[in-house]
């Protein structure tokens, strides 16, 4: 094939929805091995990983596309996990443990769909409403920033007795989460990243990302490009969060702390935060890593002898993991490229060749 | 009035805490812009040092037997090697990368340390008896103030003198401000890079040792997580004050102490647990005006 030819609309086709494809059509086969033949033990670890797809995309959307890190992402996924948990939970002690809620919530309960959506919403709405503080503010001070938000939401809610019970635990949401509900919404959120940082939107903020002063040089703003990021991102947190409240059946704010956020941020890392695909490898390399570790820490049988690794140990082995990733393949395993059609890697048009090599620097 | 002297007091004593943590990750931003998030757990390991490992809640003095001069002496050389060997093991290697990665990384140094600390010390907080006697109220000019906060801020005063006068004099403290304004210039004057960073290691090091010893001696307790939230508040120090600038950290720390402070005092009771939600906030709000902070270093703005 000569380089230089222009594509069919087949070829164009294929070239733009491929490597999304190929992301999906993996998790797809692994549900329904999951699902044929594995136990329940592995269906949970399989939804858990879907969920964490969700959950990483959605913080990949903001700091992939925009190259600022964000340490409050998981505020929306709080901010989402109480809306729903509101609107669904426990009619009967609603009134009791969560008396400053307002009526509509405190003497109604919603069914899981609407709430799921309005829930989502409310956290694109937060992600905007603060974002439009947020985004003024450039690289590390917004990093700093967002960080202040996740501590904010985190006081706030762990204080509110009246409407969020405090830091003690809201129970009894309705366990809808399925293997095959996780995969509808890790697809999903996959296809929201993909048609969003294909568009124009997601081009303007990759010209940011890439070289700001460039890209203000060209008319760029770097404020609105980011909000809109942001605000995208929120909205798929927000997501993650409804599917972590309704398929662990229980929320507290502090499940929404540094810890998930930095389990998240490792995925993001050593799978590669500059791609899509880096997104999702991560999360499936390093929940393997997690599951492979808990397995170990809770004893295995050797002959008759029984080894057992001290708890704790898998959270050193992935910090030190993010490490190793960090300072030998700092572009993480998929090394910010998208997986593409082999056939068409040599049709390249123009524009994104550059992307392509901002991806390798 | 005395109540207005004593949340003075109170103020002074936090804001000069922070203003030393906040001068810590201050001096490493400056020389290698790492916004270092494991300043919080050399805190940390430097209070756990004092004990002997074990998972009980009252454990036995480890360096904390040891007589005082020799206590503190243990503490800083602990912590001090710390901060060096993680700047050797994590930072060192990824020194030329974006402040994003390093931000990244000292993350992921933060997580490893902390859940050492958890695997060799259990995560149940402990009590400890170091320092019982300073607690007791010293009257000065008619006014009781406990003696551990008087030693906070003749410590931390002690503190910033010297490090002003460090930076000032001495050939080595030249050289780290030379850094921390332009990094590769400085280079080509024949500013060692390897010396000034480990130099600013140190100094955070020591820095970090001290404030965990006061805060042992305010709290009589140790957590994994003792270290987190007087990193955050610095932290916000730091941004508040202009990232890059050394007295915009130290102003920054004293903001943020104050504010907290006041608000503790002037809060109507039932607004208070949101105390710092709305620290916090009121950070938010300062960078909204002043989004490069409050003493505009030039090392904040990357170069074109």
């Amino acid at each position: 094939m000569m380089p230089g030819r222009s594509m069919t609309p087949a070829e164009r086709l294929t070239k733009y929805w491929f490597p999304i494809v190929a992301l999906i059509l993996p998790l797809l086969a692994v549900v329904i091995v999951a699902e044929i033949f594995g136990s329940v033990g592995l269906q949970r670890t399989v939804t858990e990983a879907l969920i964490r797809i969700v959950v990483v995309v959605g913080i990949y959307i903001f700091v992939g596309n925009s190259g600022i890190i964000s340490f409050g992402s998981v505020t929306f996924m709080a901010v989402a996990a109480y809306a729903t948990g509101w609107q669904t939970c426990c009619a009967m002690l609603k009134p009791i443990t969560m008396p400053g809620l307002p009526e509509f919530l405190r003497d109604t309960t919603y069914s899981v769909f609407p709430a799921a959506l309005t829930s989502v919403a409310l956290a694109a709405l937060v992600a905007f409403v603060t974002g439009l503080v947020l985004m003024r503010m450039g690289g590390l001070a917004a990093s700093i920033s967002t960080l202040a938000l996740l501590f904010i939401i985190n006081a706030l809610y762990s204080n509110w007795q009246s409407v969020t019970m405090g830091t003690a635990s809201m129970v009894g949401l309705p366990r809808y989460v399925t293997a095959w509900i996780a995969l509808g919404a890790a697809i999903l959120a996959i296809l929201v990243a993909w048609v969003y940082q294909k568009s124009s939107f997601g081009l303007v903020i990759r010209a940011t990302r890439a070289d700001e002063v460039a890209a203000q040089a060209c008319g760029v703003s770097l404020y609105w490009p980011r909000l809109l990021a942001f605000t995208i991102s929120g909205g798929v947190m927000g997501l993650g969060g409804v599917l972590t409240a309704h398929f662990l059946g229980t929320i507290s704010i502090n499940f929404f702390f540094l810890k998930l956020t930095f389990i998240a941020l490792a995925m993001l890392v050593v799978g590669g935060m500059g791609s899509l695909a880096g997104a999702v490898t991560g999360v499936v390399v390093v929940s393997i890593i997690i599951d492979v570790f808990r397995r170990m820490e809770a004893g295995m049988s050797i002959g008759e002898t029984t080894l057992a690794l001290p708890a704790g140990t898998q959270e050193l082995v992935l910090a030190a993991l993010m490490l190793v990733i960090l300072i030998f393949r700092k572009d993480g395993i998929m090394g910010g490229k998208e997986l593409e059609w082999p056939r068409l890697r040599a049709i390249k048009p123009r524009l994104e060749s550059s992307f392509a090599k901002e991806g390798q620097k | 009035m005395s109540n207005i002297v004593q949340i003075l007091v109170d103020a002074i004593s936090l804001g000069s805490l922070y203003a030393l943590v906040a001068l810590a990750i201050g001096l490493v931003f400056g020389v290698m812009k790492l916004i270092n998030f494991a300043q919080g757990d050399y805190i940390t390991i430097g209070a756990f040092a004092l004990v002997v490992p074990s998972a009980g809640v009252a454990p036995a003095l480890f360096i904390g037997a040891w007589p005082v001069v020799f206590m503190v002496a243990g503490v800083l050389t602990v912590v001090t090697i710390l901060a060096l060997l993680t700047e050797r093991i994590a930072f060192r290697p990824l020194r030329n990368s974006n402040p994003a990665t390093l931000l990244i990384s000292s993350f992921a140094v933060s997580y490893f340390l902390q859940h050492l600390v958890i695997l060799v010390h259990s995560g149940r907080p402990k009590s400890v008896g170091i320092g019982n006697s300073l607690s007791a109220a010293v009257e000065i000019m008619g006014i009781r103030v406990p003696g551990n906060q008087i030693l906070t801020m003749v410590v931390t005063a002690v503190m910033l003198v010297s490090l002003v006068v460090f930076l000032k004099k001495t050939s080595m403290g030249i050289q780290m401000r030379a850094a921390a304004e332009n990094f590769q210039m400085a280079r080509l004057m024949g500013v060692k890079a390897n010396r000034v960073i480990a130099v600013a290691f140190v100094i955070s090091g020591l820095m970090a040792g001290t404030v965990s010893m006061l805060l042992v001696v305010q709290t009589g307790t140790l957590d994994v997580r003792m270290g987190l939230m007087p990193v955050i508040f610095a932290f916000f120090a730091t941004v508040i004050g202009g990232m890059g600038s050394l007295p915009g950290a130290a102003l920054g720390g004293f903001i943020v102490g104050f504010i907290s402070v006041m608000l503790q005092a002037f809060l109507p009771p039932e607004l208070r647990p949101f105390r710092d939600a709305l620290v916090f906030l009121l950070v938010i709000l300062i960078l909204l005006v002043r989004p490069q902070g409050l003493i505009v270093n030039s090392a904040a703005k990357e170069r074109v």
